[in-house]
């Protein structure tokens, strides 16, 4: 691949008794968004503020177009600054300046341009980015996301070829935070600046994203493209990427899909070596997926939810449980024969049939059927992972139904 | 008292001492030099680093491009607000000059001596001195929380980032402001101290006028006025730079973050420049005479 625009080599730095970055690298490409995602607290800023030199990396080395920034002489240095915007987290808006005022301080301080083309340059970033209002107002008297604006519109105001965006999404609704995110797509399509930011706005970056990095634990553990990132199967990538599932799972008591894993693969080892058996239970629900099309969003991960805790309540410590795919889990049930796995079943089937989501007539306005099913594997015999999911696939029957007959709203 | 009294304000340690086996003893006086060591080199430290600071904003004046807007709006800041209070101090100063003067005066039967004394202490002592105390408690403090919000906001860096050198932009403006408006204030409350001492002495005590004035004429030089300005300027240099610093190093300060830090920087700001303005003050007029 090219020359990276950016790189970090080696790069360790601390606070004190406390390292934030250890042996960092990081590669970062002209024209395309990087996004570094990790989660708060990381040192996701500390690796921005490095390249703009408000830090200085403790050993390691930082390049610029392949030369490190400690060879920079002073002229060079100031050019590759003003090269850059960076936005910061808190905006760090100049609060006795007015928001014309702060948007047009870059170009006042550094550049010879006369007024009327700073006024025609600021007002144009003010135009588009729906500022009229609040013009002549103080950073203090307009609101978050307008802070955000302004602040975006400050970083742009220079027409920068690179800029470094720390979290410009944090704390903003929704619907503002899409209008963020755009706009950043936006402006990099038409100007083609490189930009880096810095979020944890998780599946959202991905999306205008050329390149992600993930930090977690001093390091980066990935980078690459998103696609890359989501064919991972990284455990930290993995835990990112599923964010939302993995905080259902931790809300239902779930174990994360890649440990569940490990542990069938230990117990298939040991089994090979007639150490032990284990028994595996696959449930499904089904249609659940129509039901996230048909009834909503919430209703499907309710009922997936609901099954999940009634599972949990009937294991024991050492059984395991884990998403496997979004409307299926799989049991895994260490040193238990097949007639223990038919308990917790029974015991499942009986008390799902009491609960409100089995019951037709919450549905008013759409009800669609589904059902609940639950395979038994035995597994005595050393086999892979998709032969394991496959049996017990096979294995099912249905043990819980919910059937909307007779319900008016069924569709 | 003794000198280890002196030194090591900590009586414990002090005690340690005396009551110690004799290696403990050299130990808790190894303990008591190495504490005066860091003391030393950290006052030293401090010091160096003002001074760098210092010349590093004055320099910054003079480089293109100059800030003449900026320094305008500080000399209005510094200068223009500070105008009613010192008017007010001045007469009130030169009122109770009047006072003491004449009360004073009269047992040697020489009131007609009071426009001289009035005038002598205005101008060569109470004039600089007070105004610079009083530019202290009204500027001097925002100056310092004004940059150290600006410091803790990241507004400083936000500066850096747009390579705009916030030396240059925040300390430079306020030493210039500071340096012409100074003697400008001192001037003023040099005038109107008299007045208040006109007021006392002639209206009230009923000094002769033409004799209160006369001995002004007389009694006072160039060189007490010079003297004063010189001291007026060197308390607007150590004045803006201590407030400055203060302000634009508040996340350094150990202990102290957030609002927290702005104020302790605030405070240490008026505390320290008041305290060098009277030994600088001190120093000043031993070599003024």
């Amino acid at each position: 691949m090219t020359q990276p625009f950016i790189e970090f080599k080696d790069v360790s730095k601390s606070f004190g008794n406390l390292q934030v970055l250890d042996k960092v690298n990081l590669k970062i490409y002209s024209g395309e968004i990087t996004s570094i995602i990790g989660k708060s607290g990381v040192g996701k800023s500390v690796l921005l503020k490095h390249i703009i030199g408000l830090l200085k990396p403790d050993s390691g080395q930082i390049l610029i177009k392949g030369k490190p920034l400690s060879e920079f002489s002073k002229a060079e240095w100031k050019a590759f600054k003003r090269s850059l915007s960076y936005m910061f987290q808190n905006n760090a808006l100049f609060d006795s300046l007015t928001v014309f005022e702060n948007i047009a301080l870059p170009l006042v301080e550094r550049t010879k341009l006369p007024p009327q083309e700073i006024k025609k340059r600021v007002d144009f970033r003010i135009a588009q980015f729906e500022l009229e209002e609040v013009r002549d107002r103080y950073p203090s008297q307009i609101s978050g996301g307008m802070q955000k604006r302004v602040a975006l519109a400050r970083a742009l105001v220079t027409e920068p070829t690179m800029i470094l965006f720390d979290e410009p999404t944090t704390g903003l609704d929704p619907l503002r935070k899409n209008a963020v995110l755009n706009m950043i797509a936006h402006y990099q399509h038409e100007i083609g600046f490189t930009g880096v930011m810095v979020s944890h706005d998780i599946p959202d970056v991905f999306f205008i994203s050329n390149r992600v990095a993930i930090i977690e634990n001093k390091k980066i553990p990935f980078q690459g493209t998103p696609l890359e990132l989501e064919q991972s199967d990284n455990e930290i990538v993995w835990q990112f990427i599923h964010g939302q599932e993995v905080l259902q799972d931790q809300l239902t008591g779930l174990n994360p899909r890649p440990e569940v894993e490990k542990l069938v693969e230990k117990l298939l080892k040991q089994v090979a070596l007639k150490k032990t058996i284990f028994t595996v239970v696959l449930f499904t629900i089904d249609d659940l997926e129509e039901i996230k099309k048909g009834v909503g969003y919430i209703a499907s991960q309710r009922i997936f939810q609901c099954l999940a805790m009634t599972l949990k309540r009937y294991m024991s410590n050492k059984d395991y449980a884990a998403r496997f795919g979004s409307s299926e889990i799989l049991a895994v049930l260490p040193g238990a024969d097949a007639s223990r796995a038919e308990e917790i079943i029974n015991k499942i089937s009986s008390d799902c049939s009491q609960q409100e989501l089995m019951d037709p007539t919450k549905y008013k306005k759409v009800c669609i059927d589904f059902c609940l099913k639950a395979g038994i594997l035995e597994v005595r015999q050393p086999m892979d992972m998709a032969t394991l999911l496959a049996s017990a696939k096979k294995n099912q029957k249905v043990i819980a139904k919910m059937e909307c007959k007779g319900v008016s709203g069924k569709k | 008292m003794t000198i280890l009294d002196w030194i090591a304000p900590d009586k414990q340690v002090w005690t340690n001492v005396m009551n110690a086996s004799r290696t403990e003893k050299a130990l808790s006086i190894m303990g008591l030099v190495n504490w005066l060591g860091q003391v030393t080199l950290k006052v030293i430290g401090e010091l160096g680093a003002v001074a760098i600071f210092f010349a590093y904003g004055f320099v910054l004046i003079f480089t293109y491009p100059f800030q003449f807007r900026k320094i305008i709006q500080q000399v209005y800041f510094i200068g223009v607000k500070s105008f009613l209070i010192i008017s007010l101090i001045g007469l009130f100063t030169g009122m109770v000059l009047g006072l003491q003067g004449y009360y004073t005066l009269v047992k040697f039967g020489a009131e007609g001596m009071l426009g001289a004394a009035v005038a002598l202490s205005l101008i060569r002592e109470l004039g600089p001195v007070l105004t610079a105390l009083m530019v202290i408690g009204r500027a001097g403090s925002s100056i310092a929380a004004e940059i150290g919000i600006m410091r803790i906001s990241e507004q400083i860096d936000a500066l850096d980032t747009m390579d705009i050198n916030p030396m240059k932009f925040l300390v430079s403006p306020r030493i210039a402001a500071s340096v012409i408006t100074f003697p400008l204030l001192t001037a003023l409350f040099d005038v109107i101290g008299m007045i208040g001492g006109y007021l006392t002495g002639v209206l009230l005590l009923g000094v002769n006028s033409g004799i209160f004035f006369n001995r002004i004429y007389d009694s006072v030089v160039l060189k007490d006025v010079t003297g004063g300005f010189l001291k007026s300027l060197f308390f607007a240099l150590v004045v803006s730079t201590i407030c400055c610093y203060q302000g634009y190093f508040t996340h350094m300060r150990p202990g102290g973050f957030g609002a927290k830090g702005v104020s302790l920087a605030t405070t240490s700001a008026v505390v320290i420049s008041c305290v060098l303005v009277l030994v600088l003050d001190y120093v000043l007029t031993s070599f003024l005479l």
